[in-house]
Parts: structure tokens; C-alpha cells; sequence
């Protein structure tokens, strides 16, 4: 690069910068909040990233001509992110949120070349300033949705498709795995792990698989309704994951756990509109109205709503925890003895099965 | 009747000149798209190919994304001239992860300068140990190369899922899968300050200048070219299209090694599951769009990315949907595939001559 180009590029450069900070006074002068929302998946995916964008679309719905809302799709969690991430913080976003674990060390990154942005990471634990992170205890609609498979499979065999070995799943197929064998102590679970948050078609491979070895019910943590269409075509049930997922499988679907933003992203945007936005660390759950369960299939006979809608009430009064001892882990030890319950550190770091999980944990 | 006739002799200016064609087609067919979508055409095409280049941070991320695509490109391009067609380089890009990140890893209380050209050549040759096992079958035992690389690419995906769920785990990082952050010493330099751009980029450039001078100016490369186009003649002069096999599959090991290595000791900066958003599948089609020549393959890369620098930008300034990029990407490699149809081919309306039929009957 000879010096006049150099030099070209330096001009454009300072020039570009100029016209950003004049773009972020106008809108500060408008009173407009720009939101940024960087997602792992497709907003169409009827799931995880699904939900993520109506809490979005909530945000909109609320402050209307206040906000503008922008949003990144299927962002891969290597190298890409951190363009991502930067690329809002600097085209004038007062707010972005990275909806997905592997965003967390580019949003720290980004976070601290951008003070004055707010960033919000979910599911991550690195937290600065002006980077908060949020989660919800997904484990608690687990165990509602455990108490129901318990009640209704037949073949005492349940089928759970996998996402990756991560502590945030292996909690939610060990709560399922604690609420099922209360009120059904020999039936069990097996574990397919297909690598991937949203792959429909290996995701549907999997679930068959798991019916070809008895399983009369699906469980999954997998963005996609595949699993569930699956189940719909073999005649048997399953759950809805991170949104109700009865449109693509009315007959199977027992009931959804539903992921909820809609209020988190409401008060947080509102909290940079005030001006009180602060750093935070939120895990909420069915009692903030994070996590919820969607309305019962036909196949859910009254007796086991009743006795769901008990464990979801005790859960969310506080009466009940899903981890609470005494819980036997898969060599038959007891690791959680009667009268305590697992810490969230505890709950943070999960790399053990308990009983009536068959298989080994990858590791 | 509609039918294609191969012309004689298809012109070379031609053949170089078909990609600026599919690429003025594209955006041609990209105008139509935008107007139709209620999109103003202008402010699209400014967001996908002029804003992303209009920082010098923008130019300098075009570079980290193409620096993957440029290095396999290139190495895939001489394989496929000699007819030796490396569909794994997604495998030897993970091997080469593996490698160059484990040395990081093995090496992670070291502080010497060392460290970075020791993880540069462990990952050169883990890319090359991938690409050995194709090359060993295909030469021995005369496998499909292209079903074994191919197929070993998801066998290294599970090794590194293996690594970084197990004993290469962040011990401080919750059991979630992945390693530890490398240290400055296991990180690539960066050339320009408060960016990203790394000095992987300047090793891609060398590269496709090391292979023009190899394909152009060497022996190793005009064997390489006389197989490719005629494997008879090659023999009849005594070149070994073994040797050529082992050369060019190692070589694309190598370089894939390479970019592995560079994507996770430069804009990632730790081993995850998964390192790649399928540069190695997408170097294939580089490789092709380039006309197989390095300096092509090249603009080609940096075509390519900034085509999903482009995409990014768009869904930020103008909320378009990603789909839009996808679309966008297919358009133009299907107008440089008409172009080249329609290079070595002429369209005939018409019956079919009856001169031809003679021949077939004679």
C-alpha cells in the first residue's frame, strides 16, 4: 500500500468514524434505543431462536417508534461472531444481545472495546460493566415434563434427543430423569446426542432410532420440531422444545416447555432507556415467567394435568426443587443426601447422570 | 428443437472472461430480486459489496475471512488440475486444528516465540497425515479418494468434539466444551492494529504465489497439467500419477492444516466443536469459480467473502433476511455455470442433422 493510499484509507476511515458519532447523536437526540440481536440459528426455526426473535418483536411491540430493533441470523460461533457482535456495537446499538453460549468470549471481547454499549450474553458466565448475562432454569419445565412421561409411557423406555454433553442439558435430562422416576421408579431414559443445536434431519434419525429401541415418548433438546414430527408419523408422544410445537405434530405433543423473553428484553431495553441498566446475572423460571408450559394434547388424560400442574405450582412457590436430595447418581451412590438440594454452582458445572439414565456421559 | 453443440474450439479469452459475465448476470438477476422484494436496488447492492469495504476495518475483515478459503483454494485447484479430487480439506482443516491447537495447548506455560511456528508446523503436518490416508488408498488399493476424504472429514469433526468434551476441556470453564484460551505466545501477530487481520493473510498470499510458480515454472507442474488433461500422454512420457496423487494430496493437506491452525490461533482463539463454517466445502467451489489458476482462486475468495460480509450487512442495515445471501451465492454460481455451458457449447434450434445420425449408423 503506497503512502497517498494509505493515506486515502486513513481519511476514509476518521471520515466513517466522524459520521458514526454524528449518526449516534441523532439518535440520541430522536430518543431512538437501537437493539441488536445476534442468533445462533434461523428465526425459523419454531425453537430456540424462534422464541429469542418474539422476544424481540415484543420490544417492538412495547416502545414502537423508541426502539429499532436489527437482528443477525444463523451466526456460526467461531470466527464470524465477533464481526457480528462489533458490527452492531459500532453501527450505533445501544443494546445487543448474543443468544447463545458459544458468543460468549467475542461478546466479552467486543464488550470491552465498546464501553459504552450494553451487551447481554445468554447462557454464559462472563460478566463485566457493560455485559450482563441471562438464563432461564429450563430443568424446572423438565421436571414437569418428566412427571408427565413418567405417568404415561408404557414401554417404561423414554427417548431424548441430545444437543451437545453440556452442563445446561445434562441438568434438564437429569431433572426429567428425578420427576419421571418419582412417579414411575423403573422407567428410563435414553440418550441420543446428535452434535447440533438445529440439524432436522438428524435430529428426526435419532429420534427413530430411539423408537426402534422401545421409547414411546421423545424428549429433546434440539431446536427443531423434527424429533416431534417423527413421533407424530410413529404414532407415539412427545415434547415440544422452546416453543409449542403442537402445529407440526397436534396428535403427538403432550405439552411444550416454552422459552418466555418476551418480559426480560422488555425491562432490560426499558433499563437503557432510563438509564438504569446495570451489569446482572439473571437465571429466572417458571415463577418469572421465563419458563412455560405450554397447553396440554388430547393424549394428557386430567388426572396427570392435575398432578403436572402440582409439580409446576410447587416448583414455582419455591415448595418444591428439582434437585433436591435425595439423588442417586448412575453408579447407585448417593450424591445429594435427604433434606438439601444442589447449589446453582453445583447446578452450573453438571457432568454426572443420575439414575435411570442408561449410558455413559460423553466426556 | 433446443440442443447444445460443443464448439470447436472455445475461446480462451472467454473462459477467463465468464466469471465477470455470471458476476454482471448476477447482479443483474440481484436488481430484478431486490425490486421485486421492495427493496431499493441501489441501497442492496450498496449494502452487500460497498459498505462492507468502506473501513478499513471492513477491508481488513474481508481478509481474515478469506485468508481459509484462499489457502485451500489454492491447494485443492492444483489437485483438481491433476484430476485428483480432495473432497475432505473440511477434515484436514479440523486435523490441522487439532494439531496446531494442541501444541498450543501442550505448550500453554510457555512464553517463547517458538510456540506459534512449532503450532504452524504441527498443523501442516496433521493436514498432511488426513490427506495421507486417501492418497494411501487411492494409490494402493485404488479407493475413490473422493468417498474417503470425504467421509474422514466427519471422523476428525468427532475427534475434535472428542478433544474438547474430554481431556482438552477448559478445566476453569464450567465443563462446557471448550479449551482454554491460547496466550499471546500461541496467537497469530496481527498486522493492522484494533483489527483482526492476522499475519495468516500474508502466508495465504505467499502461497498462491509459491503454487502459480510451482504450476508455471516447474516440471512438477506441467506434469500436473499433461496428467490432468491427458493421463495417456503423461504415462507414455513416463510421469508417475502417483507420485502426483501423494504430491497434490499432501500439499491440500497441508494448506488446509494451515488454515485450521490460523483459524484458531488467530480470530477464535481456542478450540470449539466446532472451528469451521465449512470453508473446506466452500474452497471447492472457489477453486472452480477461479478457473483452477492461483491468482483466480484468489479473487475468488475474496469474492466469497465478501459475499457473507455483504450478507451480514444487509440483515443489519436493511433487516434482509439471510436467505437473501444464500440466493445471492447460488445466482452466481449458476450464471458462471451457464457462462461456461454456454462457452464450450452453442445452442442449435432445430432438428437434429441428419449428417450426425449417418455418422452414428456408419
Amino acid at each position: 500500500m503506497g503512502n497517498r493510499t494509505l493515506l486515502k484509507a486513513l481519511c476514509g476511515t476518521v471520515a466513517a468514524c466522524l459520521m458514526s458519532f454524528i449518526g449516534v447523536g441523532m439518535s440520541h437526540a430522536d430518543e431512538v434505543t437501537k437493539v441488536g440481536f445476534v442468533y445462533v440459528g434461523p428465526v425459523g426455526d419454531h425453537g430456540w431462536t424462534f422464541r429469542h426473535d418474539a422476544g424481540r418483536k415484543a420490544v417492538e411491540a412495547e416502545f414502537g417508534d423508541k426502539v429499532k430493533t436489527t437482528y443477525v441470523e444463523s451466526v456460526n460461533e467461531g470466527a464470524d461472531a465477533e464481526r457480528v457482535i462489533r458490527k452492531l456495537a459500532s453501527s450505533g446499538h445501544d443494546l445487543v444481545f448474543t443468544t447463545s453460549f458459544g458468543f460468549m468470549n467475542a461478546t466479552a471481547k467486543v464488550a470491552k472495546q465498546f464501553p459504552k454499549v450494553k451487551f447481554e450474553h445468554a447462557t454464559g458466565y462472563k460478566r463485566a460493566d457493560n455485559l450482563s448475562t441471562y438464563a432461564a432454569r429450563f430443568y424446572e419445565g423438565r421436571a414437569v415434563i418428566g412427571n408427565i412421561a413418567g405417568h404415561l409411557t408404557k414401554t417404561g423406555i423414554v427417548g431424548y434427543v441430545g444437543s451437545f454433553p453440556i452442563p445446561e442439558v445434562v441438568r434438564g435430562i437429569n431433572a426429567f430423569t428425578i420427576a419421571m422416576r418419582k412417579v414411575n421408579p423403573n422407567a428410563v431414559v435414553k440418550v441420543v446426542w446428535v452434535n447440533s443445536w438445529y440439524d432436522p434431519g438428524t435430529e428426526g434419525d435419532a429420534a427413530k432410532a430411539l423408537i426402534d429401541q422401545g421409547a414411546d415418548i421423545i424428549a429433546q433438546h434440539t431446536d427443531s420440531p423434527a424429533p416431534l414430527q417423527v413421533a407424530e408419523q410413529r404414532g407415539v408422544h412427545g415434547f415440544g422444545q422452546a416453543s409449542d410445537m403442537s402445529a407440526f405434530a397436534p396428535k403427538a405433543q403432550l405439552t411444550a416447555i416454552v422459552d418466555n423473553w418476551d418480559s426480560y428484553y422488555r425491562d432490560r431495553t426499558r433499563a437503557v432507556m432510563d438509564g438504569t441498566w446495570k451489569s446482572t446475572d439473571t437465571w429466572g423460571g417458571i415463577a418469572s415467567g421465563m419458563v412455560e408450559i405450554a397447553p396440554y394434547g388430547d393424549a394428557v388424560p386430567d388426572d396427570v394435568r392435575a398432578d403436572a400442574d402440582a409439580v409446576a405450582k410447587a416448583i414455582s412457590t419455591g415448595e418444591l426443587h428439582p434437585f433436591q436430595g435425595p439423588i442417586v447418581n448412575q453408579a447407585g451412590e448417593t450424591v445429594v443426601p435427604e433434606g438439601t438440594t444442589l447449589s446453582d454452582e453445583e447446578l452450573l458445572g453438571m457432568n454426572w447422570y443420575v439414575e435411570g439414565v442408561q449410558g455413559e456421559l460423553p466426556k | 428443437m433446443l440442443r447444445l453443440e460443443a464448439r470447436a474450439e472455445p475461446s480462451r479469452a472467454m473462459i477467463y472472461l465468464s466469471p465477470v459475465f455470471a458476476l454482471g448476470l448476477t447482479l443483474v438477476a440481484g436488481v430484478v430480486l431486490f425490486e421485486i422484494m421492495g427493496v431499493p436496488a441501489g441501497d442492496a447492492l450498496y449494502a452487500f459489496f460497498i459498505e462492507p469495504l468502506s473501513s478499513l476495518y471492513g477491508l481488513t475483515e474481508l481478509g481474515v475471512k478469506a485468508t481459509p478459503l484462499i489457502l485451500i483454494g489454492v491447494a485443492l485447484a492444483i489437485g483438481f488440475r491433476a484430476n485428483v479430487w480432495n473432497i475432505g480439506a473440511e477434515g484436514q482443516l479440523t486435523l490441522g486444528a487439532i494439531f496446531g491447537g494442541g501444541v498450543g495447548l501442550l505448550l500453554y506455560d510457555v512464553d517463547s516465540k517458538w510456540v506459534l511456528p512449532a503450532m504452524l508446523l504441527a498443523a501442516m503436518l496433521g493436514g498432511m497425515l488426513w490427506a495421507a490416508i486417501p492418497a494411501f488408498l487411492r494409490t494402493r488399493f485404488n479407493t475413490s479418494e473422493i468417498l474417503v476424504s470425504l467421509m474422514l472429514t466427519y471422523v476428525a469433526t468427532l475427534l475434535l468434539s472428542y478433544l474438547v468434551h474430554g481431556p482438552w476441556r477448559d478445566p476453569d470453564g464450567f465443563n462446557f466444551p471448550e479449551s482454554r484460551m491460547f496466550h499471546d505466545a500461541a496467537s497469530l501477530p496481527i498486522i493492522f492494529p484494533d483489527s483482526r487481520l492476522h499475519i495468516g493473510f500474508a502466508l495465504a498470499l505467499f502461497v498462491v504465489v509459491a503454487a502459480w510458480f510451482v504450476i508455471s515454472r516447474t516440471l512438477i507442474g506441467f506434469q500436473i497439467q499433461v496428467i490432468g488433461r491427458a493421463p495417456r500422454a503423461g504415462a507414455y512420457a513416463g510421469f508417475s500419477h502417483k507420485k502426483l496423487i501423494w504430491m497434490t494430496l499432501l500439499f491440500a493437506g497441508a494448506a488446509a492444516g494451515l488454515a485450521g491452525v490460523i483459524e484458531v490461533s488467530g480470530p477464535i482463539g481456542q478450540l470449539l466443536p466446532s472451528i469451521s463454517p465449512g470453508y473446506g466445502f466452500t474452497a471447492i467451489i472457489v477453486a472452480f469459480v477461479g478457473r483452477l489458476h492461483p491468482v483466480g482462486v484468489l479473487l475468488a475468495s475474496l469474492l466469497m467473502a465478501l459475499s457473507y460480509l455483504g450478507g451480514e450487512n444487509a440483515q443489519i442495515s436493511l433487516n434482509l433476511p439471510l436467505a437473501v445471501t444464500g440466493v445471492f451465492q447460488g445466482l452466481l454460481l449458476f450464471m458462471l455455470l451457464a457462462c461456461d455451458v454456454l462457452i464450450r457449447y452453442r445452442i442449435r434450434i432445430g432438428p437434429i442433422v441428419s449428417k450426425i445420425d449417418a455418422g452414428n449408423t456408419a
